[in-house]
């Protein structure tokens, strides 16, 4: 279920700490990172990561951070977020609740990956490619859970792993209606001349049918 | 010579801001700044000047007619009386400070704006664009010290996003909830000459939803919560104040007839002589709001947030009760206390939706009840605080003797410490935006500079600012500014030389161990003097009234020390840790 925070009817606090993403829509203005980000310093929550990147609309960005906390502190942090100018829209999700990815790089040495075939093979296992290939080495790419980048280092330890770099988690939420008919939503309350609207988000249904 | 062009171009700017369809001028950053000022109605500033800032002081040369600037002694002191000003007159305060030093001096009182819901717009000067993260000469990266303590804040870097940035940053500091904003300029875009097109007010952008949508089933859920009660209780902050909604307050409190109590800086959004105005609450407030809060059967909370001076132990505070909470923010609700109601939204709003849909109702044996505390508050306590017959004089007894004089009329400044906790339970308030204090943050020094800027706010309205000994040495420059500025503040300093509320604890908590709370004072009456401030100290009881009626009939600043017992302290208590049931009358 996604949770919208600004619903009152809220699912009942659970005391345990558990992974939560929290998705953010902001306008995209210098500073609001830091604004962000200290909401959660300040009350000593560590931020387990962070990506910011444009979305679906015009000069808007998503930020998504995946923290691990209680719900209720969660949803105390989101409430403070979205209190920020800048920001449009907060939501937080559990793990079941979204599709999640994490993008990781491999540099293994070129030598030893061609000497053992074996690699090659688990390579293909874990849906990794490989993104450049030089004589002194190559740089593998895979995406995934946590779990999943995890293991491809322990394989490519063994044969002699030069460097790995694993990103943020970007996620999509699973139930949600989409933050563009949100936005339209609250412009219709109040309508302002900057909204820019996204012709395909408009005809969803016709251009993103699977 | 671009000071003459500027000087050319006004006849056709006044039209161009009259009517913001302006034909295009070229216009100065520097200048553009003071045009959305004027534009937004500001005729007061308080600030410093500095380098850079230079370009807008320069400009504000040809505004004398449209600004009064008033030059105060230090920054810290600026955004005080900006604060002041703000918190009288319910209008924007608006502050000046150069890069570097002179914005880092104002952090207190952003910080004091921002816990305390207070509407400033902050100008600091910067460096040149250019130069931004070399580290040039007082260059400090002021937005991200700025963060954490203001609403708002932006770094202009050029001069043609003057008026949008400023239109925005009046919008932002005044509607919602209130708050400082920060805008930082270059001394580039200050300079920098464009083509300005006039100013257009800002009232809405696209992110910033300042008013939640009310929700009528929320409301409709709290009424039948209060029509079911046998004993509720109400609690108003400031929210009330901010709101301008004191008028809908009291019918809602009348029609009701639920007794209410007050946060420190909701105090005089009901009158203090209502018969339904049962007291002040929280850590030094009175008997009966406190441990009534813990026997009521619904407790409804009015544009307050729960501060933990107010609540005491939160594990035990109205556990019994089911809550209404009615705040304009979000964040504010099941943040401290969870709500069995929230009900989001200007409580202008929300308070006549409620009193519609609540029954007219009396509660004689519950109200009673708190007049059954007051009583023994009364007799054990208060008594003796505002009407002593032998000893030194107390703090209580020149709140009560300045109250018979003003009759209520009069906007209290207080600074922070016991006298403060004096000054808000003991004066009394006609009317709202009386009330002028450091709630949330405490800051020691803020009540000088913040009764200047209060008078500037009301000046049709005597105020009076009541400081301890240890305070007033914190922004004692500022007489400079009365003396300058000549405006007309009174000043009482209660001194009991020692840091009084430091030693209080010191003496409860930690055995009487006073260290370094013993303070030292220069002769104020002496240094006022030097200031051209006149003034007259008291140590006799007999004495007191007619130096109180000797200060008030000043025509202009005053200042009057009064000594007062040297360990009095103040009660009752909510120690630290303790539920507010706990409340100690000695
Ligand atoms: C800037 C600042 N520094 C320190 C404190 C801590 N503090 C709170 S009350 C107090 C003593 C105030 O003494 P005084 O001004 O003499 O007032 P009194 O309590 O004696 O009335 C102090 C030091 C504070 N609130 N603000």
């Amino acid at each position: 279920m996604s949770t919208l925070i600004h619903k009152a009817d809220q699912i009942v606090a659970a005391p345990t700490k558990q992974e939560f993403t929290i998705t953010v829509y902001a306008e995209n203005q210098i500073g609001l990172l830091v604004r962000i980000a200290i909401i959660f310093s300040r009350r000593k929550i560590n931020i387990e990561s962070i990506n910011s990147s444009p979305c679906e609309i015009e000069s808007i960005s998503r930020f998504t951070l995946v923290i691990h906390e209680t719900e209720e502190v969660v949803r105390k942090v989101c409430r403070q977020i979205e209190k920020q100018v800048e920001v449009l829209k907060v939501y937080y999700n559990t793990n079941d609740e979204i599709i999640w990815q994490e993008l990781a790089l491999y540099k293994v040495s070129t030598n030893e990956i061609a000497e053992k075939v074996k690699v090659e093979r688990l390579l293909r296992e874990y849906g990794a490619r490989a993104v450049v290939i030089r004589k002194d080495y190559t740089v593998f790419e895979a995406s995934g859970h946590r779990e999943e980048t995890d293991k491809l280092v322990d394989v490519l330890s063994e044969v002699g792993l030069i460097e790995f770099v694993r990103s943020a988690r970007v996620a999509i939420i699973k139930a949600s209606a989409g933050f563009h008919e949100k936005l339209r939503e609250f412009e219709a309350e109040q309508p302002s001349e900057e909204v820019v609207e996204n012709e395909y988000l408009n005809r969803n249904e016709e251009v993103f049918t699977m | 010579m671009s000071e003459t062009l500027d000087i050319l171009v006004e006849p056709t700017l006044k039209t161009a801001v009259a009517t913001t369809t302006a034909e295009e001028v070229s216009l100065s950053g520097s200048r553009a700044v003071l045009e959305a000022f004027v534009a937004e109605g500001v005729d007061t500033i308080f600030g410093y000047p500095g380098g850079a800032i230079m370009p807008i002081y320069d400009a504000l040369y040809d505004y004398h007619d449209k600004l009064k600037h008033i030059l105060v002694r230090h920054e810290q002191g600026g955004i005080h009386a900006a604060q002041g000003y703000a918190r009288s007159s319910g209008r924007v305060g608006v502050v000046f400070a150069t890069s570097g030093p002179g914005a880092t001096n104002l952090i207190t009182g952003l910080a004091d704006a921002m816990i305390d819901s207070t509407p400033l717009v902050c100008i600091t000067g910067q460096v040149f664009a250019h130069l931004l993260g070399t580290d040039a000469f007082q260059e400090v990266d002021v937005l991200n010290i700025t963060t954490p303590v203001t609403k708002w804040n932006y770094q202009v870097t050029d001069a043609k996003e003057i008026p949008a940035v400023l239109a925005k940053a009046f919008h932002i500091a005044k509607t919602g909830r209130p708050g400082p904003v920060l805008i930082d300029i270059t001394k580039n875009a200050q300079l920098d000459k464009f083509a300005y097109h006039g100013y257009t007010k800002c009232n809405h952008i696209r992110s910033y939803r300042p008013k939640p949508i009310v929700r009528k089933e929320y409301i409709q859920q709290a009424a039948q919560l209060i029509n079911e009660a046998k004993q509720p209780f109400v609690l108003f902050g400031q929210g009330v104040i901010l709101g301008k909604a004191e008028k809908e307050f009291r019918t809602f409190i009348e029609k009701s007839g639920i007794p209410a109590a007050w946060t420190i800086l909701g105090a005089g959004a009901l009158p203090t002589d209502h018969p339904l105005n049962v007291g002040m609450l929280g850590m030094h407030g009175n008997y009966g709001p406190n441990v009534l809060t813990n026997e009521c059967d619904v407790l409804i909370a009015i544009g307050m947030r729960f501060d933990d001076r107010v609540t005491g132990r939160l594990d035990k505070y109205a556990k019994q009760a089911k809550i209404i909470h009615l705040d304009i923010d979000p964040s504010e609700i099941d943040k401290n206390v969870k709500a069995t109601v929230g009900v989001w939204g200007d409580c202008k709003e929300t308070l006549p939706l409620l009193t519609e849909l609540v029954t007219p109702r009396v509660y004689p044996q519950w109200v009673e009840r708190f007049y059954t505390y007051r009583k023994i508050e009364e007799e054990s306590l208060i008594e003796k605080e505002l009407n002593p017959l032998v000893g030194q004089l107390t703090m209580g007894e020149v709140v009560h003797q300045l109250n018979a004089l003003t009759k209520g009329d009069a906007i209290i400044v207080s600074d922070v410490g016991q006298h403060q906790m004096i000054a808000c339970r003991y004066a009394k308030f006609n009317q709202s935006r009386s009330n002028i204090t450091s709630g949330g943050a405490g800051t020691m020094g803020f009540a000088l500079p913040a009764a200047i800027g209060a008078k500037f706010g009301a000046e049709d309205r005597p105020v009076v600012a009541i400081i301890g000994d240890g305070g007033i040495q914190m922004t004692i420059q500022e007489f400079g500014t009365i003396m300058q500025s000549g405006v007309n503040v009174k000043i009482i300093i209660l001194n009991n030389q020692f840091l009084g509320m430091v030693r209080q604890w010191q003496q409860l908590f930690h055995d009487k161990r006073y260290s370094f709370v013993d303070i030292a004072s220069p002769d104020y009456v002496m240094v006022a003097k030097g200031y051209g401030i006149p003034g007259n100290k008291v140590t006799e009881r007999d004495e007191l009234q007619k130096a109180l009626q000797t200060m008030l009939d000043h025509d202009g600043s005053y200042l009057l020390e009064v000594m007062v017992g040297k360990e009095d302290n103040v009660f009752p208590m909510v120690p630290q840790g303790c539920s507010v049931s706990e409340i100690r009358l000695k």
